[in-house]
């Protein structure tokens, strides 16, 4: 069954555990900026929102990646082979949602992987604004968020959202 | 039905496979011009370096991918192409017919006015086979002379600098990579080569290229001409695949003794730079426009490429700089697609056809073309102009329209001593073009901007108070107002 991370923003305090989770789980410092979960301050409206790769059907990283350092795995991420990745950084420039970046210590890309299986960022997330679900179930947040969309349907059920 | 595909870059590699996706029945060759397997030309520098070995810069790592997928390799170049009969002829003298040909043989170097282009010691880097070529003269402490620091000859520079070289680099325009990066960040880049022990001289051009001494024995740069074309089993290698890069598979091309600047060398000019020439170089020396001349072991020349089309006369196949396509990425010729490097496809910035040679285009062409192809009518909308380069681990990239256009508005936030520069281009509340020095972090969000042409909103004065707000104004632009749910939409490929 495939999985994926579900990001509920409205439920997220800025704690930034997500960031020092993954960075210690995949490069084995606490340094955010080697993260690769992102949470971005958006202070004008007191909100945060943790951002990563949702690990694209037809991945722009991996069609542009001139060696084919970048695979699909059984359970469809998205997955660097660091003996291949050459660090041209085209893949940090073709994906348009900016979720793959060049890492200057390895001279190689990063990106998220899901951990193999188990996020860290999912298991330091203190208020389940970051959780690891089933795939059927993120369709569901999915129509959520569309429904959100078309008309001013306002969740109130985080801890971070306005009034 | 039979689909043959000219060139096998990231383009034809591309289109064989999704051809072999869409149509699993469909017989499909794939017609290489140089006796490799597929790889990719953007790897050979990593090559250089010492990186990744050969291997390492082939487009596809599985064992038998090919095999597997039933993509005949076969082996070119193609000389001619019958659009009548529906076949190509290559120059081993077989022909293949064809029901859809795809187009994909790429670009060569371009051969610029310089005297002495053809003697031992000066390459393009462009193939494998010279990569090969420079990988033997590239010591460490060798005087190495790069000719252009355009985007080709700016990842090269990496390469060489890396191996340890002693480099001068030689730049007609103004300032480093002119057609990517403008005054501030080329300027930038050049402090930080000059910082990095690379020379870099500017607004200067090269006469010739001059042999001083014969490699290893004594004998005159003619003889060395005259063997390099004849005996040298190394040398004779080297000659005709450079020739034949110069000018394309087409091969209506002088052979090396039409170049007679060498061989007609005078006695060897002194130089004044005081590098000493170790015995067994190949001893040359590089004349500029101003009068200097540089010694050196190596020359390698990177002054820009062009679309290989010279195969194609008399095919009717209508080409201009490139071959000319429609907005489905056909030919002129029916049953007839072009793509990558050689195509004039559409630019999305301009909405004007261009050649954008760069992989990623490449690989969304082949993708475009097998569609249609196919039989799958698939509109290309247009690909975006966007470059990255690492020069020395100072990493700049652009996008789009960088340049801005008349009656936008820009910013620029420009930190000099710490190397960084970040300059964003506006048309009315839609980012058109980017450029940043010393910027990696999200960079790709700005292509998710200009691509979608989304309007910013409040985010674009925002964006000119601080252009490093990137990543929140991507994020509030391109998928709203933060709310629940999943944080990122997923959009498709351009269609």
């Amino acid at each position: 069954m495939l999985k994926a991370l579900v990001i509920d923003p409205g439920k997220c305090t800025g704690c930034k555990q997500c960031e020092m989770a993954c960075s210690y789980e995949n490069e084995g410092v606490f340094n955010p900026s080697k993260s690769r979960i992102r949470v971005f301050d958006f202070h004008e409206d007191a909100r945060f929102v943790p951002y990563t790769c949702t690990q694209c059907d037809e991945a722009w990283c991996q069609q542009a990646c001139p060696v084919n350092a970048i695979t699909t795995d059984e359970m469809g991420v998205k997955v660097v082979s660091d003996s291949l990745c050459v660090g041209c950084k085209v893949c940090t420039i073709a994906c348009p949602f900016g979720t793959i970046n060049y890492n200057a210590s390895t001279g190689k890309v990063i990106k998220c992987d899901l951990c193999q299986g188990s996020p860290a960022c999912a298991d330091a997330c203190p208020t389940a604004a970051i959780t690891y679900q089933d795939i059927e179930q993120t369709g569901f947040d999915k129509m959520k968020l569309w429904a959100g969309k078309t008309g001013a349907a306002v969740e109130i059920d985080g801890p971070n959202t306005p009034v | 039905m039979h689909h043959v595909i000219l060139g096998a870059g990231p383009a034809g590699v591309t289109a064989a496979e999704t051809i072999r996706k869409q149509d699993p029945t469909a017989e499909i060759t794939l017609v290489g011009g140089e006796g490799e397997p597929p790889y990719s030309r953007m790897a050979i520098p990593y090559l250089l370096e010492g990186k990744i070995g050969e291997d390492g810069t082939y487009l596809r790592q599985t064992k038998d991918h090919y095999q597997t997928h039933a993509i005949k390799v076969a082996q070119g170049p193609v000389t001619a192409v019958d659009t009548a009969a529906k076949s190509v002829a290559l120059k081993d003298g077989n022909s293949i017919a064809y029901d859809k040909l795809l187009i994909a043989t790429g670009a060569s170097p371009v051969r610029p006015p310089i005297d002495g282009l053809d003697q031992p010691g000066v390459h393009t880097c462009w193939t494998l086979e010279d990569a090969r070529h420079i990988t033997k003269l590239a010591k460490k402490g060798a005087p190495v002379v790069l000719v252009g620091a355009g985007f080709i000859g700016s990842i090269i520079l990496e390469s060489l600098a890396k191996a340890g070289v002693k480099l001068t680099v030689i730049e007609m325009g103004d300032r480093m990579v002119p057609r990517m990066l403008d005054e501030t960040a080329g300027n930038m880049l050049r402090r930080w080569c000059e910082k990095e022990g690379v020379r870099v001289i500017t607004s200067t051009t090269v006469e010739a290229i001059k042999g001083i001494g014969a490699p290893t024995t004594t004998q005159t740069e003619a003889q060395t001409q005259q063997q390099a074309q004849t005996a040298s089993p190394d040398s004779d290698e080297q000659q005709p695949g450079l020739i034949k890069r110069l000018f394309g598979i087409s091969s209506a091309e002088p052979s090396p003794s039409s170049y007679p600047a060498s061989a007609a060398m005078p006695a060897p000019p002194t130089t004044n730079d005081n590098t000493p020439i170790p015995p067994g170089s190949s001893g040359l020396s590089v004349v500029l426009g101003n009068g200097e001349a540089i010694a050196a072991e190596l020359v390698v020349v990177a002054t820009g490429v062009r679309s290989n089309t010279g195969f194609l006369e008399g095919s009717g196949i209508k080409t201009g700089a490139g071959i000319t396509v429609d907005d489905h990425l056909a030919t002129s010729a029916r049953d007839v697609y072009a793509a990558g490097d050689v195509a004039e496809g559409m630019d999305l910035s301009t909405g004007t056809h261009d050649m954008l040679a760069i992989q990623p285009v490449a690989v969304e062409h082949g993708y475009l073309a097998a569609m249609n192809m196919t039989g799958t009518p698939t509109k290309h909308r247009g690909s975006l102009n966007m470059n990255v380069l690492d020069t020395l681990g100072l990493i700049s990239s652009s996008f789009g329209q960088w340049q801005g256009v008349p009656g936008g508005q820009s910013v620029t936030k420009t930190e000099d001593d710490s190397y960084r520069y970040m300059r964003l281009e506006f048309d009315g509340d839609k980012l058109i073009g980017a450029q940043c020095v010393g910027v990696t972090e999200h960079i790709g969000m700005l292509r998710g901007l200009i691509q979608t042409g989304l309007p910013l909103g409040p985010w674009k004065d925002r964006l000119i108070e601080s252009p490093e707000r990137l990543p929140e104004a991507y994020i509030a632009t391109a998928h709203g107002t933060p709310g629940h749910g999943p944080s990122g939409l997923k959009i498709a490929l351009p269609v």
